[in-house]
């Protein structure tokens, strides 16, 4: 039996001038994700169509589950364009994914792009009906409340029967709307934050910022553990892990403790910047929820904000932390969220952090050592590390 | 040359020879070894154990890696029945096995074992009903060859499973060598499995036993924790990885390979009936890979070094066997003793060729002709 699995696209459709670079996205996205899966490809304006090798398929299908930009898939049986060959994929269909010793509803919607196909739409869903009534005695038409629905696509060289859609995960597909930089740090809301900013179609590079020796090299790997995570949704992720430390520590120096938070986040937004800019970045994505701690109140974020023009899209701003640990347990990051080491915006809390901060203030703190000289040394000593998911780790190996 | 002696042994893919090279260079360390070097190859050895696990369809820890299959059968029989010699001291097997297995029976039944041999009917399958009437509380391990090495005989482990499934204190083997990666495979009603790379195209020297969970063993190489506590020493990641990477190639297309190898056997079988005096031992239940023949009147040593002189490689009984004279699978199938002493095996793969057939046919025909007019002399 000649099985292809069938996907159809999501929200990109209805974005009509647009539609050719999503579907070359979302294609180029599918090859990269099936990578060594030996599968042919195929797409036209309202579908692609992959080959495989029936070896695959419980892996092509789990990977396609984590693509951004695919509305529905499932699994069609192809066969020749006439009725009877179409009857009997239909039997092998329904034989293959339900227990014949139940009793179902069924349903048949058929649709023929080949127009100059004898029958009409309506007469094929008649005759493929009383075949499944006369064949099945356990299967009964319901065109409203139905277990089975089976469908039947009848092009011109070749027709298609399918039953069980799989819901895709939506979205756009990554890399439509350019390239955000993610400030990761290791706690639960920024991975969530990259996820949703995923989605949304944007491409990530990820940003850590390190205080070694106040942070762990125990720190970094849990951060990298993340970025593997993410990379499951998103392609050809690099971490940029920046040396903080020295700006760091002139920053506890020079500045009272109640402001420290919101300086530090002013020099991150700041380096955050330049790294955009660097990396042909056009938006900084964060994790900041509104009102979850003192630098994520109204005024701490405008203070901190007014370092830079670039958008800064905060995809958790608005969800409850429990609706964060949700997703960040349904993309399995919660679990590495939660280890407990140290991030360089853990280490030197203050007791007593602003949440009100006053910019004159800042400018003023600021204005007592050259953090310009520090950034440019920062900039100058990046670390830049590759992602690369755990497949791909021994793609040439195993 | 032309090798037509794929069930002795295959040749490894390219693939996995970089496999194992690879794994060799950038993972060198112990995966027992606490730092990052050993994690590194810990890791890898994780990986390449599920990938075996997803590919038959059971879990990463069901995967025993084994030096081959010779030691996963010895592994089934010896850790059943050292676990298990309270509860009873007999076993079941047939008489096709392979000598990693006929052998440790012979052992057992010298330490007070009692070892019955199945009824077979006319195409080699087990009598089912003989199965269930030697069945008895005494029983602890019934041991099967998925497929006959020398005819190519398959048993329907389903039906055997479905069998067994009412005796669950019978441990249910099966010896799948020669069967993994030629005929599609289901673990679903059996306990042990045994199986070797370097007849799938891998190396030789790796190989695995998968034993369900609910199952449990005695191990017989002991040392501590090794990928298995069933297994000591010290873990070869390159082999398993390339164990693993052999499994995968091997059930590519697998649908493609086993047709093309149906075809080569086709031409095989049309080919050979017009030699007087040859006997075809495998009949057309037997897997396509496998084509058992007997030629009367010519020792099958004499036509094996006469078509070896030629570069044309075949093999008489399986190469694993002793020089006994006999070949007990073929006596045990065709009840003919004649055929049991001149049986020659033939066997292909996907990669033969239709010329190579040609080939063989053409010389294995002047040969035949050849030997009986020496012979007449």
């Amino acid at each position: 039996m000649n099985r292809v699995i069938l996907i159809k696209y999501g929200e990109l459709t209805t974005k009509k001038g647009n539609r050719k670079l999503f579907i070359n996205t979302l294609y180029s996205n599918i090859l990269k994700k099936l990578k060594g899966l030996e599968v042919n490809i195929f797409k036209d304006m309202s579908r692609m169509y992959i080959e495989y090798d029936s070896l695959n398929e419980k892996e092509i299908l789990k990977r396609i589950g984590e693509i951004f930009g695919i509305h529905s898939y499932m699994i069609a049986y192809k066969t020749n364009s006439n009725l009877n060959d179409i009857k009997k994929t239909i039997s092998e269909v329904i034989e293959t994914s339900f227990d014949m010793s139940l009793n179902y509803t069924f349903k048949v919607e058929t649709k023929r792009s080949d127009k100059s196909f004898k029958n009409n739409s309506m007469e094929c869903n008649d005759i493929f009906g009383s075949y499944i009534l006369k064949n099945y005695s356990n299967l009964k038409v319901d065109v409203h409340a139905y277990d089975i629905l089976v469908h039947v696509e009848i092009r011109k060289d070749f027709s298609y029967v399918y039953i069980n859609e799989y819901k895709g995960l939506g979205g756009y597909p990554v890399g439509v709307l350019g390239k955000g930089l993610l400030m990761l740090s290791g706690g639960i809301d920024s991975p969530v934050a990259g996820y949703l900013a995923l989605k949304r179609g944007i491409k990530l590079d990820l940003v850590y910022f390190e205080a070694i020796p106040h942070t762990s090299l125990e720190a970094r790997n849990k951060v990298l553990e993340l970025a593997k995570k993410l990379l499951v949704y998103g392609f050809d992720m690099k971490l940029i892990v920046v040396p903080f430390t020295k700006l760091q520590e002139e920053i506890y120096k020079n500045v009272p403790g109640n402001y420290s938070i919101t300086i530090m986040r002013r020099m991150m937004y700041r380096i955050m910047e330049k790294l955009t800019k660097r990396f042909k970045g056009l938006a900084i994505i964060n994790g900041e929820s509104v009102g979850q701690v003192a630098s994520q109140t109204l005024t701490s974020m405008k203070v901190i904000n007014s370092v830079t023009n670039l958008p800064v899209i905060r995809p958790v701003a608005c969800l409850d932390k429990l609706e964060i640990i949700d997703i960040s347990k349904k993309i399995d990051t919660y679990d590495i969220s939660i280890l407990p080491y140290e991030d360089c915006c853990t280490v030197f809390v203050p007791k007593h952090p602003i949440i009100n901060p006053n910019l004159e203030h800042c400018l003023e703190m600021e204005a007592n050592f050259n953090y310009e000289e520090l950034i440019t040394e920062i900039i100058n000593n990046l670390m830049v590390i590759d992602i690369t998911s755990k497949e791909s780790e021994y793609e040439d190996i195993l | 040359m032309v090798y037509l002696d794929y069930s002795a042994t295959t040749f490894p893919n390219k693939e996995v020879i970089d496999s194992f090279n690879k794994t060799l260079l950038k993972y060198p360390g112990n995966a027992n070894s606490m730092h990052e070097l050993g994690r590194n190859a810990y890791h890898l050895i994780e990986a390449s154990t599920k990938q075996v696990a997803e590919l038959l369809n059971v879990l990463p820890s069901e995967v025993i890696f084994t030096s081959g299959a010779s030691e996963a059968n010895n592994l089934a029989i010896m850790g059943t029945i050292l676990k298990f010699k309270n509860r009873g001291k007999h076993i079941i097997t047939t008489k096709l096995e392979h000598s990693s297995v006929l052998e440790t029976m012979e052992f057992l039944k010298k330490n007070g074992y009692k070892i019955d041999y199945l009824k077979l009917d006319s195409h080699g399958h087990v009598v089912l009903n003989d199965l269930k009437n030697k069945l008895s509380s005494e029983t602890i391990l019934v041991s099967i060859a998925h497929v006959n090495s020398e005819l190519g005989v398959v048993q329907d482990i389903n039906k055997l499973g479905e069998i067994l499934k009412e005796y669950p204190k019978v441990i249910f083997h099966v010896d799948g060598t020669q069967a993994i990666g030629k005929i599609p495979v289901d673990l679903s009603l059996v306990d042990l499995y045994s199986m070797s790379s370097h007849k799938i195209y891998g190396l030789k020297g790796v190989g695995a036993l998968i034993k369900k969970k609910n199952i449990e063993l005695e191990p017989i190489i002991h040392g501590g924790k090794s990928q298995t506590i069933y297994r000591s020493g010290t873990p070869t990641q390159a082999l398993y990885a390339s164990f693993a990477k052999a499994l995968k190639l091997s059930l590519l297309n697998s649908q493609e390979k086993y047709n093309q190898v149906v075809k080569l056997n086709a031409k095989l079988r049309r080919e050979l009936k017009s030699i007087e005096g040859l006997h075809i031992n495998s009949d057309e239940f037997c897997i396509p890979h496998i084509l058992n023949i007997s030629l009367e009147g010519i020792k099958p040593e004499v036509m094996l070094n006469a078509l070896s002189l030629e570069e044309i490689y075949i093999s008489t009984k399986t190469a694993c066997s002793n020089s006994e004279v006999l070949s007990l699978s073929v006596l045990e199938v065709t009840k003919e003793e004649e055929y049991a002493r001149t049986s020659l095996r033939i066997s292909l793969s996907y990669l033969t060729t239709e010329s190579e057939i040609d080939y063989f046919i053409k010389v294995f025909k002047e040969k035949t002709n050849e030997l009986r007019f020496r012979k007449g002399e």
